[in-house]
């Protein structure tokens, strides 16, 4: 029975299990969706297949009927004439767009409260659990909370506002206001967790000699703010910044899902959303796929752009 | 004054302007669930009033007793609790075998295997959703605990990290059993896995917490209230109940506090993980 103790045969053994769920719950469904996004397919018929014309659909433009392109200076201002075949998915990606507009706030107050935890003052681990707090909420029961927050009749933020003789906005049923409400809540939830962590342990790492050098020759706490961690923590900041655009092109599906339904026309609804809305409640598994797919042609992008300048330009080298 | 004192009064100065900041901050991160506590215990006629009382009078115990008959709390936490731990274990089991074959074992293909996993490792979750639901719908799995709990098993990320953790263990202890004749199979359980320990429990912990509080994929798998893990129900308790803020407060209450109190006690192993890997809990 020498086969049993086999090193490539026990090797294979060990990785099979895993392997095998590998190959049926990612690696094939990652093929698939390939093929299905060049497919017309509902569940109910079988699939056809209909080239890109999902792709057409989603990113095509067409020629306002009445444009008669009659001078060339009509072919030359083109685009004039054209518009979008799917208004949505422009609205959606500018949503996505406009809702990672909370990741610059989030990294600076993350880093904020990183460094007065850094300070090692009595009590501290008390604050540093409160603060996690909402990070390891359920974000069902944390959304319901901001739902009652933004109530623009009886919530307690225009409650606040209120006392300062301010009148606030409808929140979570104005258009801008909308998403402006999504990020605050993702900030609120957000700053005291992972990323603040990161940041702590990146300060606890950064040597005491440097700030002792600074000190020598005079230099103040901004200047050694500046010049000191700021540099120090960049490779920090820059993978906590890719992680996080990384999360955002495919997120915000949850927390629009159990605030505004993606509303209020639409203006909630991220990339991820509407992947959502396409498979899973209108069931055009086509058009989800390829719009899955060019999330991951984005995301691929970022992570080059990673690989790239992560490891080289934004280290800080120290002697 | 001498120097002394004016480094003294600075100092005192300095701390104070400090925990003003920490505890301004806290106010706002606890304030909200405190309001959340005081709703949950108000009479439904009392929400309403604008002015911030925060401690109920009179204090309505049976808000709880009404959220929890409203609907099937129990079952919930029941499928939650064997959804993530059934995870939990297979993907600590599969991802530990694999690991160990990876860093320590050689056979024909195994590089190419581990760049095949590496390099699914930043593909969209969306991108795979949606073909392992044709696959489970074809094969009749939707809407049961198969759906919830297989695809989550195999995790390219766990295996990664393990294999990482397993290169940094010294090869001596398994070289004296290999003379002492120990076979590869008593060398992965009886050497690797007692020394990984703290790999595993982080690995278990984050894949225990990410599935607790799973929310797109049992959103989309399960239709039929039994099937419904704690946020998916808890959801659909506040599609039906949209209005009774008490009952919706007490609901989150309690999906909220076994949670925050099994953070609390775990909470520095938490956060060392976190730091340590960088993974979102």
């Amino acid at each position: 029975m020498s086969w049993v103790h086999n090193e490539a045969f026990v090797g294979y053994c060990f990785i099979m299990p895993n392997l095998v769920g590998f190959l049926a719950f990612t690696l094939l469904p990652v093929l698939a969706s390939l093929i299905v996004s060049f497919t017309s397919w509902d569940l109910l018929s079988p699939p056809r297949f209909v080239g890109f014309k999902n792709f057409i659909d989603i990113f095509g433009f067409s020629l306002i009927p009445e444009a008669a392109l009659a001078s060339w200076t009509d072919y030359l201002f083109v685009w004039q004439y054209l518009t979008p075949k799917d208004p949505g998915f422009w609205q959606y990606l500018y949503n996505t767009a406009f809702l990672m507009l909370g990741i610059p706030f989030g990294m600076i107050c993350s880093l904020f409260i990183a460094i007065v935890m850094n300070r090692k003052l009595r009590g501290i681990m008390f604050f540093r659990t409160i603060y996690f707090l909402p990070s390891i909420s359920s974000l069902v029961a944390v959304a319901l909370l901001w739902r009652w927050i933004y109530n623009p009749d009886y919530g307690l933020l225009n409650a606040l506002l209120g006392f300062i003789g301010i009148q606030g906005p409808s929140w979570l049923t104005h258009p801008l206001w909308a998403k402006i409400s999504l990020i605050l809540m993702g900030l609120w939830s957000g700053v005291g967790g992972t990323n603040m962590l990161l940041y702590l342990a990146a300060l606890q790492g950064i040597p005491q000699h440097l700030y002792e050098a600074a000190d020598i020759d005079g230099a103040n706490a901004l200047h050694k703010f500046m010049h000191i961690t700021i540099p120090m923590l960049s490779p920090t900041s820059f993978f906590i910044f890719i992680m996080s655009v990384i999360g955002g092109f495919q997120g915000g599906f949850q927390s629009a899902y159990l605030m505004t339904r993606g509303g209020p026309g639409g203006a909630t609804t991220t990339l991820e959303y509407y992947i959502y809305n396409n498979a899973f409640k209108w069931f055009s598994m086509g058009k989800a796929s390829a719009l899955a797919w060019f999330l991951f042609l984005v995301i691929l992008l970022v992570t080059m752009v990673n690989w790239k300048y992560g490891g080289k330009k934004v280290h800080y080298q120290y002697i | 004054m001498t120097l002394y004192h004016i480094m003294k009064i600075k100092k005192y100065v300095n701390h104070a302007i400090l925990y003003s900041l920490l505890i301004l901050f806290g106010i706002t991160m606890v304030f909200p669930f405190l309001w959340m506590l005081s709703t949950s215990l108000k009479d439904p006629s009392q929400v309403f009033t604008a002015s911030l009382q925060l401690i109920p009078d009179p204090i309505v115990w049976k808000n709880y007793a009404e959220a929890w008959e409203a609907i099937p709390f129990g079952r919930f936490y029941m499928n939650s609790v064997a959804v993530a731990l059934a995870v939990t274990l297979g993907q600590v089991l599969t991802s530990s075998m694999a690991a160990y074959a990876f860093s320590r074992l050689k056979f024909p293909g195994r590089d190419s295997i581990f760049l095949g996993y590496l390099a699914t490792m930043m593909i969209p979750g969306m991108v795979v959703t949606i073909p392992v639901f044709i696959l489970l719908k074809s094969l009749g799995w939707l809407d049961s605990y198969k759906a919830l709990i297989l695809p989550g098993v195999f995790s390219a990320y766990g295996t990664f990290m393990l294999r990482q953790f397993f290169m940094t263990l010294p090869a001596d202890l398994e070289d004296a059993a290999k003379i002492d004749g120990c076979s590869l199979w008593r060398i992965y359980w009886q050497i690797i896995l007692p020394l990984s320990k703290p790999a595993l429990s982080t690995l278990a912990m984050f894949t225990f917490l990410g599935n607790w509080q799973s929310f797109f994929w049992p959103l989309v798998v399960t239709s039929s209230e039994s099937m419904k893990t704690l946020p998916i129900g808890l959801s659909y308790f506040q599609d039906i109940y949209t209005t009774e803020w008490t009952l919706l407060m007490a609901g989150s209450i309690i999906v909220l506090v076994p949670a925050l109190l099994v953070f609390i006690l775990n909470q520095k192993f938490i956060t060392q993980g976190i730091a340590l890997t960088g993974l979102k809990g």
